[in-house]
């Protein structure tokens, strides 16, 4: 490995900003965090990055590596031999600080969806297969490098129109609840916006939670909309059966 | 609204990102044409008991259409709307996305799948109902393909269509829409005595078929291009068949 890594790190605010260099020494294990912890530590102490864990864990040092979104306590410098490494803040999210975006938008729609409504009072008692893709789902560490790699809210800025990756899994979890008695494929058809999904999975690709969002989440969720919506005869069919 | 500053690197550095909506384009692209060159100059896919895909079933039941479109639009349409083929198509062709964090061409009247034409997607399941009932001729053709004029036999062409066959069943069954009809769309897998229900059995099976259906996807179609190119060539006597027995 190189002795001596060379970044280039985003810096500014929602006014624009642009990358600047450091030089820092290379150590064994490191990774992007590390050697953002030690230009802060060394030679730009008002570097903003938010982090929490360090073990991938938390979801809050989101950020992009050379053009990757990743996290930056899971991304190692090795990684990137002979290369410089660029580090930028998440594309989809307004820039607060340097590294640091606002990513307040996912938690006001997190709110808007229905809450759980159990058909009975807790405590209750499920087999493990009945939770198993629940449980598949509540791994998010809400990161929100889906939303961000998500070319519905990168590239069309259509937050209006569609909540994005995150929030299909959230409703996916609670329509999928054995218990769970809301119906909210109206939601997702309409404000969730659901159908502006075109299932190119670069969601799934980088979750480093490695959350199959597509094929468990979007498109069991996108059938069930069709269910409600696109399938008049497999609706009777549904109706005659119960 | 989106960070002001536009990424330096957009994409990913270093990778050769552009190779995999190239090489759909040109294997979809291919496709496309040889298929169009099917329906309009060519007006049989039988020899002897080979059947091409294309042309199956040859009945049209007095309705007056070319020979190859007869059948020809449902697999297309089920192909189309498959959602592997709709993260490639959209991909390769729309470049909406090219790849994950390439920036877009196109920015403005993106509607994705909530409008005409993409609307139709919805009707996934619908184009798979009729899928099947192609699947069912396929298989009598591929059955027929064993049993030449002395009696039963196997030939390279009773090898391939079978082969043919077996494909078309593994893309077909690993449908992202037939795993949620045998059982995705249940919420509860178990039975009152804790014993996973049948659609879970089934949901199960479907969902570890469906993990390769990319890979069906593929093999199926260049299946069904490769026996429609050696039964073609049998037509126009470039080659001759093989039988083993």
């Amino acid at each position: 490995m190189a002795e001596e890594i060379t970044l280039s790190v985003f810096r500014g605010d929602r006014s624009g900003g642009r990358e600047q260099e450091y030089k820092i020494p290379a150590m064994t294990g490191m990774v992007v965090l590390d050697a953002l912890h030690y230009i802060q530590a060394h030679q730009a102490p008002d570097l903003a990055v938010r982090w929490n864990c360090k073990a991938a864990h938390c979801g809050s040092c989101s950020a992009e590596i050379n053009g990757s979104a990743k996290l930056l306590c899971k991304t190692r410098v090795d990684d990137y031999e002979n290369e410089v490494i660029h580090v930028r803040p998440m594309h989809t999210f307004p820039v607060i600080k340097d590294l640091v975006t606002d990513v307040s938008w996912n938690y006001e729609k997190l709110r808007q969806i229905p809450a759980f409504q159990p058909a009975i009072n807790a405590p209750f008692t499920l087999q493990q297969r009945d939770v198993d893709r629940l449980q598949e789902f509540r791994r998010c560490i809400e990161c929100f490098l889906c939303q961000n790699i998500c070319h519905v809210l990168r590239d069309h800025d259509a937050k209006d129109a569609y909540w994005g990756p995150r929030m299909m899994i959230r409703i996916s979890e609670l329509q999928m609840h054995p218990l769970d008695t809301a119906d909210r494929l109206d939601l997702l058809k309409g404000a969730a916006g659901i159908g502006y999904c075109n299932i190119t999975k670069c969601c799934t690709v980088v979750c480093p939670q490695g959350i199959n969002i597509t094929e468990n989440g979007i498109i069991p969720m996108k059938e069930s909309v069709a269910d409600k919506y696109f399938d008049p005869l497999g609706g009777l069919v549904r109706k005659m059966h119960k | 609204m989106a960070q002001p500053a536009q990424a330096v690197h957009g994409g990913k550095t270093g990778s050769a990102w552009w190779v995999e909506p190239y090489l759909t384009v040109l294997a979809l692209g291919l496709f496309g044409l040889y298929s169009i060159w099917l329906v309009f100059f060519q007006h049989t896919g039988q020899f002897h008991n080979y059947l091409s895909p294309f042309f199956s079933p040859t009945q049209s039941w007095g309705i007056k259409v070319l020979p190859a479109l007869w059948v020809l639009w449902v697999p297309l349409l089920f192909r189309a709307t498959c959602y592997y083929y709709r993260k490639e198509i959209y991909r390769g062709f729309f470049h909406d996305p090219m790849a994950c964090g390439i920036p877009e061409s196109r920015r403005k009247f993106y509607f994705g799948e909530t409008r005409f034409p993409f609307i139709w997607t919805n009707l996934h399941r619908w184009f798979w109902y009729l899928a099947l009932v192609v699947l069912v001729f396929l298989w009598i053709d591929a059955i027929r393909a064993f049993i030449f004029p002395n009696g039963f036999g196997v030939g390279l062409g009773s090898i391939i269509m079978l082969v043919n066959v077996v494909l078309l069943t593994l893309y077909s069954l690993s449908c992202h829409a037939f795993r949620h009809l045998v059982g995705g769309g249940s919420t509860r897998f178990s039975c009152a005595d804790g014993s996973p229900t049948t659609r879970y059995k089934l949901w199960r099976t479907v969902s570890d078929l469906n993990q390769r259906h990319g890979l069906f996807a593929w093999i199926s179609m260049f299946s069904v291009w490769f026996t429609d190119v050696y039964i073609r060539m049998l037509i126009y006597g470039v080659i001759h068949p093989v039988r083993f027995f």
